[in-house]
């Protein structure tokens, strides 16, 4: 393999624990990624010898404190080919981002009758939003449905749209069936009908490189907990001229640039939409996740865990009792869901982890794509760059025990 | 394990005085008492479900503890009573998986009609 995991693994510290006597095997990824220590260390760091708020103070620490967290915003920009600052504003993660989108966009352009075009997969934060608002403005949601293959059907979304569509929101992988989605096409349709293309980036930007210029996406939404950063920070991308329109969503201190009694200006972007004491340390641990993936190289990654993947598939596709919800290998980004016969993925996930292997069993967030695929819930298994054919052959194995122990 | 895969009173009674469902939405465990009372003693009870296999096999086991005790005696159980029974430590995430029957039966002892169902979320 083109990467070196054994390094790599000694930079994660969490992967030298033991869970029930086994050497921990971490495959919940798309539930959230481990820390490397340069992540983890970033933060303590801040606290001993950086802290102090940014933007306020004209001291020396509050300067210095400013400049690491402009610095991230800057390193995160870079990394999703982002022009400027200016097109990206950290937010406490996708779920804020969307949200953020929802009322600011949504709440101030939507009216009765127009449409809403997300797609059978969101995950529920790029599906709840949009209820949300169709519910406050009249506005209708319309759905990409799905193919036999779990990949989206764009000739279906192409009749869809129409000069009704609005805003056209699509999750880039998808979290419960790992489908790498073709945005960009889906984009152009978007721009064909005028509409307004947004992409839910939680399970790609972590896994793949990206480039939201070649995308020509207008908006893109993603967390920093799932691609090695700290928790409690996220990004909005957002093209210059649309986040220079856009109306932030939260208001009050550090996102004005005048303020009277009855009246207020709001601050450039990105700091228009960062109101309030933003999540600094964390935000500066997400500039670090950057450096180690930009270090590593996301192209390397996305080899890697295609690698996995493809040899996971191998080994499950003959595994008896066991069914997949999977597209082809081409359109399969490192997550592999399944479930087996006559028992509950809860079931799975409990048994494996007897074993020291972490996976999910549940509707992963997706209840209405559960349902579409009739069934209550699924377990997932999702890789990353620390993760090594030696752990699937771990997994594959807790999980034959598993159907032993069932029959 | 043994009560998952031999469920215990497993099936519908005819003629029962109480059909009462539980369910838990969120992991989709569910679970169909029919209850047979006379004279406050709770004479016969059988259950369908489906489910992880916490939930299913801890209620096999809560049909065989409950039988033949009075309403009073059932509605007193609590989660501890439950848990040990089991046998095994279940975490506090498939606690609820455990108790499902559990509440499901006293929320059938509760109710005034013959049917009912109950959605219990944690």
């Amino acid at each position: 393999m083109s990467l070196n995991t054994e390094k790599i693994r000694k930079d994660f510290p969490i992967l030298k624990r033991e869970i029930n006597g086994n050497a921990l095997v971490y495959f919940d990824n798309a539930s959230t990624s481990q820390k490397p220590q340069s992540v983890i260390d970033s933060i303590s760091d801040f606290y001993t010898n950086s802290n102090a708020n940014v933007h306020r103070g004209t001291s020396t620490l509050s300067e210095e404190a400013s400049e690491l967290y402009e610095g991230a915003h800057r390193k995160v920009a870079n990394f999703i080919g982002a022009n400027s600052m200016a097109e990206l504003a950290f937010t406490k993660n996708t779920t804020e981002s969307l949200n953020l989108l929802a009322y600011s966009w949504g709440l101030n352009n939507l009216k009765k009758n127009d449409e809403i075009v997300i797609t059978r997969m969101e995950h529920h934060s790029n599906l709840l939003p949009w209820q949300q608002i169709c519910n406050k403005t009249g506005a209708q949601m319309k759905f990409i449905e799905i193919n036999d293959d779990y990949a989206l059907n764009l000739e279906q979304a192409a009749e869809l749209m129409s000069s009704k569509t609005k805003l056209v929101s699509a999750v880039h992988v998808s979290n419960s069936l790992g489908t790498i989605n073709d945005v960009k096409t889906l984009g152009k349709i978007a721009h064909d009908n005028n509409a307004l293309m947004i992409v839910d980036g939680a399970q790609s930007a972590p896994h793949m490189e990206i480039d939201v210029k070649d995308i020509d996406c207008d908006f893109f939404a993603f967390s920093g907990h799932k691609m090695l950063g700290p928790t409690g920070i996220g990004a909005l991308y957002g093209k210059e001229e649309l986040m220079k329109e856009l109306e932030p969503f939260n208001f009050g201190g550090g996102m004005i640039s005048e303020v009277e009694y009855d009246s207020a200006k709001w601050n450039v972007s990105p700091w228009k939409f960062e109101a309030g004491t933003a999540n600094i340390a964390q935000g500066i641990g997400f500039g670090k996740a950057i450096d180690y993936l930009n270090k590593v190289g996301m192209n390397k990654i996305y080899q890697h865990e295609k690698e996995l993947t493809k040899y996971a598939l191998e080994e499950l596709e003959n595994f008896e009792d066991l069914r997949l919800y999977t597209p082809t290998l081409e359109k399969l980004a490192g997550i592999i869901s399944f479930t087996m016969e006559g028992i509950h993925p809860h079931d799975i996930s409990a048994l494996v982890d007897e074993e020291g292997v972490a996976i999910r069993g549940g509707h992963h967030c997706t209840q209405p794509l559960m349902k579409l695929l009739g069934i209550d819930a699924s377990a997932r298994a999702s890789f990353y760059l620390y993760n090594t054919k030696e752990e699937i052959d771990i997994f594959v194995e807790a999980l034959k025990k598993a159907r032993d122990l069932f029959k | 394990m043994e009560h998952y895969k031999n469920p215990r009173n497993y099936g519908r009674l005819e003629k029962a005085d109480i059909t009462f469902t539980g369910e838990n939405p969120l992991c989709g465990d569910k679970l169909v008492y029919t209850l047979k009372i006379d004279n406050n003693i709770l004479r016969d009870i059988m259950f369908e479900g489906k489910g992880c296999a916490i939930s299913q096999a801890a209620s096999s086991m809560l049909t065989e503890k409950i039988k033949n005790l009075s309403v009073e005696e059932i509605k007193a159980l609590e989660r501890p009573d439950i848990l040990d029974m089991l046998k095994i430590s279940v975490g506090p995430v498939r606690t609820k998986c455990a108790i499902l029957g559990l509440v499901t039966v006293k929320c059938a002892l509760d109710s005034s009609e013959e049917e009912g169902s109950i959605e219990v979320k944690e």
